[in-house]
């Protein structure tokens, strides 16, 4: 797989040089097309503020925009998250119905960070990221000794029952460790031993500077606002992303397609997925967990309602819309529906009423009937809906539908040159 | 003693529950090779169903009394339930009290026309698919039909009372010789039971004693083999999907007086019914439903005061934990076979 892409990417070089020099060379070790995909990444990132702003904040388009730091955050955030999903179903197809227990993991111990050391970010996210790489270990342990529907039920059941603890098993007045339904948050009295107030922003930071701290830039009449947190879930998201593209790009990588196309085979030869299967699942929890740590960290209150299963619902969904196994997919996927479930749910039934105001007076009224189920409160409905189209007529996702309509535009190209030669042909034998 | 006793009772119901859903799992599983994620569902819709004959069976018409006034000082208005013109006062009061049974005639064909629906328009399309096309496309349905329950119903749940003979409770203690008032048993729950009983042995007599489920037996061990045979064996599991709604179906409007239905119950149970799949064993029906009630009887055990003194919340985690034993120690649960579901 690495000689063959490395073949496509690069179609110039000699296919007789040695291997490990290949992977080894190019920028960062990607080949030119990764690159230029984590480049694209990299500039859509910084630049989100700008991109994600395009009315004008005082004009009535202004509610499309997504360009507040709320919305970005949540944005890579839940980037982040679809990317290690990713990491475990797109290659080993493995279909894990309970990674928001991970997510959860992630939160409450970045909470936890904060209540003992202090607010700065970085102890609490670390921390996520071991911890939810434990319980991912654990889970993954017992879960991954059967694979196809076992494991997504098992996985499913596991996360439920995380929930359950989080929710009023481990918040009993002698051992509270999750606060139940109040949620876990930093309250006065908590220890913090590295936290002086007089000095540091009372709020999760980064060596003093503020997560929610905004910047606004005003020109004319748009406003960019350029917030803190968004920078930093980016620059993890950046990171993430580069370390998904050579996992990808790995003999690694390849062993997990290798267990996705044919595990028996694979047993044949003499090897033993499991090792590589339960890395996967390790790393993806651990994408998760870092995920959640930095839902904390935007936000100081853990709930367990981060761990039920809709949540690890969500995150299949964005991995499978926007295309599971590829490298921008989930991102993608995450993007489209974080953006959409905040647009819906803003709208109310006025809202639709103006919108529709141009038709008869009877037929506005009908269209609002019909379209009202749907938005706001019935963003679920959606989403189930969405769920079941996407994986029923585009099984690849938004990729794979990008691909096919670029083929059918090539292939419109490409017919007509086959008739042109064609007709050449035939002249020519005439 | 006593309570050891009480215990068992207490998770009947919720282990026929299990059992139940379970049983409609593995017959959906067993037949057409799909995971239904969308059987949680059924038995929510099902609930639906008793509550929906309940508001048809009372609906009013309103007249208007002048000869006496509310405390407003206003005419009182008279609702009179149409069953009531109808019938005659006695038994239109009879019709609206019995409505939970009642809505078993109703639920029966609601179901099997949903399961032939369910089937024909969308599972029929993912049998070549992999399986986690087929988990995906049936969760996603399972939030379509959640949320249009929500949207029509309301999100809280709606109490939906049992007949008033099935008010009170059963002394058990007397019956085995313990002092009165030390085991006592609502009838709704007893009835329960029975129901849950009843609809099992008719399953599984229909599949043993008929023409009919000895050919879906057969289809369920070589499907290719039955098809070559000339059997329509399409048609058979169809059937077999209907009929496994209706079980689902038939759970929830028999729970309803148990537990007032909202529109989160089915996924509630769907997580708890496929352990109780896994545990028993994949594709195994007789698995399914004992570890139903296993698995039932062991949360009701966890619930006791001494258990969760012992260890705080362990009735919440019991039957995962159970599950998590069983498949380290057993993989293809209690009672599964080789060969099912390996892949």
């Amino acid at each position: 797989m690495t000689d063959q892409t490395q073949h496509i990417a690069t179609p110039t070089s000699e296919p007789a040089k040695p291997a490990r020099k290949r992977v080894g060379g190019g920028i960062l070790g990607l080949t030119r097309k990764d690159f230029a995909l984590l480049v694209i990444v990299i500039l859509l990132t910084v630049l989100a503020p700008f991109l994600l702003n395009p009315f004008p904040t005082d004009s009535a388009m202004a509610q499309f925009n997504a360009g507040y730091p709320d919305l970005m955050q949540r944005f890579v955030i839940f980037g982040i998250f679809a990317i290690g999903f990713n990491i475990l179903f797109g290659l080993t197809g493995y279909l894990s119905f309970g990674h928001a227990a991970f997510l959860g993991v992630g939160s409450y111990s970045c909470v936890w960070m904060f209540k003992l050391l202090g607010y700065n970010v970085l102890p609490g996210i670390g921390l996520a990221i071991i911890i939810s790489g434990l319980f991912a270990l654990l889970i993954g342990f017992i879960s991954l000794r059967r694979s196809g529907i076992y494991f997504s039920i098992l996985t499913l059941a596991f996360a439920q029952m995380s929930f359950a603890l989080a929710y009023s098993v481990l918040s009993n007045p002698k051992f509270n460790l999750t606060n139940g339904e109040t949620g876990l948050q930093v309250y006065t009295n908590d220890p913090q031993i590295f936290h002086n107030p007089a000095t540091t922003v009372n709020a999760p930071h980064i060596f003093g500077l503020a997560m929610r701290e905004t910047e606004t830039l005003s020109l004319g009449r748009w406003d960019f606002q350029f917030n803190v947190g968004y920078y930093l879930s980016a620059f993890f998201m950046v990171i993430c992303f580069y370390l998904a593209i050579r996992l990808f790009r790995s003999p690694f990588g390849m062993m997990l397609r290798a267990v996705k196309s044919n595990q028996q085979r694979l047993n044949y030869t003499g090897l033993n997925p499991k090792p590589y299967t339960l890395a996967a699942f390790v790393i993806s929890g651990m994408y998760a967990g870092l995920a959640g740590g930095l839902l904390s960290a935007m936000d100081p209150l853990a709930g367990a309602e981060r761990m039920q299963w809709t949540a690890s619902g969500e995150v299949v969904l964005m991995t499978i819309l926007g295309g599971a196994g590829t490298l921008i997919g989930p991102v993608l996927g995450a993007g489209f529906i974080k953006y959409f479930e905040n647009i819906f749910s803003k709208i109310n039934e006025s809202t639709l009423q103006a919108w529709f105001a141009f038709m008869p007076d009877g037929m506005q009224d009908v269209v609002v009937a019909i379209v009202y189920p749907f938005v706001g409160k019935g963003w679920n409905l959606t989403l189930g809906l969405l769920f079941m189209v996407v994986v029923i007529f585009l099984p690849g996702g938004l990729v794979q539908g990008g691909q096919k309509i670029a083929t059918v535009f090539r292939r419109d190209r490409k017919a007509s040159g086959v008739e042109d030669d064609a007709a050449e042909q035939r002249q020519a034998g005439e | 003693m006593e309570a050891f006793i009480l215990q068992i009772l207490n998770g009947l119901d919720k282990g026929s529950a299990y059992a139940l859903i379970a049983l409609g799992l593995t017959l959906i599983f067993g037949t057409l090779g799909v995971v239904n994620f969308a059987h949680g569902a059924l038995f929510m819709v099902g609930a639906f169903v008793a509550v929906t004959m309940s508001k048809l069976l009372s609906l009013s018409t309103t007249t208007i009394d002048p000869t006496r006034t509310d405390f407003l000082g206003n005419p009182a208005t008279i609702d009179t339930p149409y069953v009531v013109n109808w019938f005659g006062p006695e038994v239109g009061a009879t019709l609206i009290d019995w409505a939970v049974p009642l809505a078993i005639l109703l639920a029966i064909p609601v179901m099997i026309l949903f399961g032939f629906i369910m089937e024909r328009g969308l599972i029929k399309h993912f049998y070549k698919r992999p399986h986690a096309d087929q988990i995906l496309v049936t969760f996603g349905l399972a939030i379509v039909l959640q949320e249009v329950i929500k949207y029509f119903y309301g999100a809280n749940p709606i109490p939906t009372p049992a007949p008033d003979v099935f008010r009170g409770s059963f002394d058990f203690g007397t019956l085995l010789g313990f002092d009165p008032n030390t085991v006592i048993y609502p009838y709704w729950r007893l009835v329960y039971f029975a129901f849950a009983g009843v609809i099992i042995a008719a399953v599984f007599a229909f599949l043993q004693f008929t023409t009919f489920g000895m050919v879906v037996r057969a289809g369920m061990a070589d499907r290719e083999t039955v098809g070559l045979l000339g059997i329509n064996i399409d048609k058979r599991f169809t059937i077999m999907f209907g009929i496994a709604a209706a079980v689902a179906g038939l759970a929830g409007v028999m729970y309803t007086p148990i537990n007032p239905p909202n529109y989160h119950m089915g996924m509630d149970f769907l997580v708890l019914s496929f352990v109780v799949v896994v545990v028993g064993g994949m594709g195994s029906l007789p698995g399914a439903v004992l570890a139903g009630f296993l698995l039932g009887i062991l949360e009701s055990f966890a619930s006791t005061t001494w258990a969760t003194n012992a260890v705080p919340g362990i009735n919440q985690i019991i039957i995962y934990l159970v599950a998590m034993i069983v498949l380290l120690t057993r993989p293809r649960g209690l009672m599964g076979r080789k060969g099912v579901m390996e892949d």
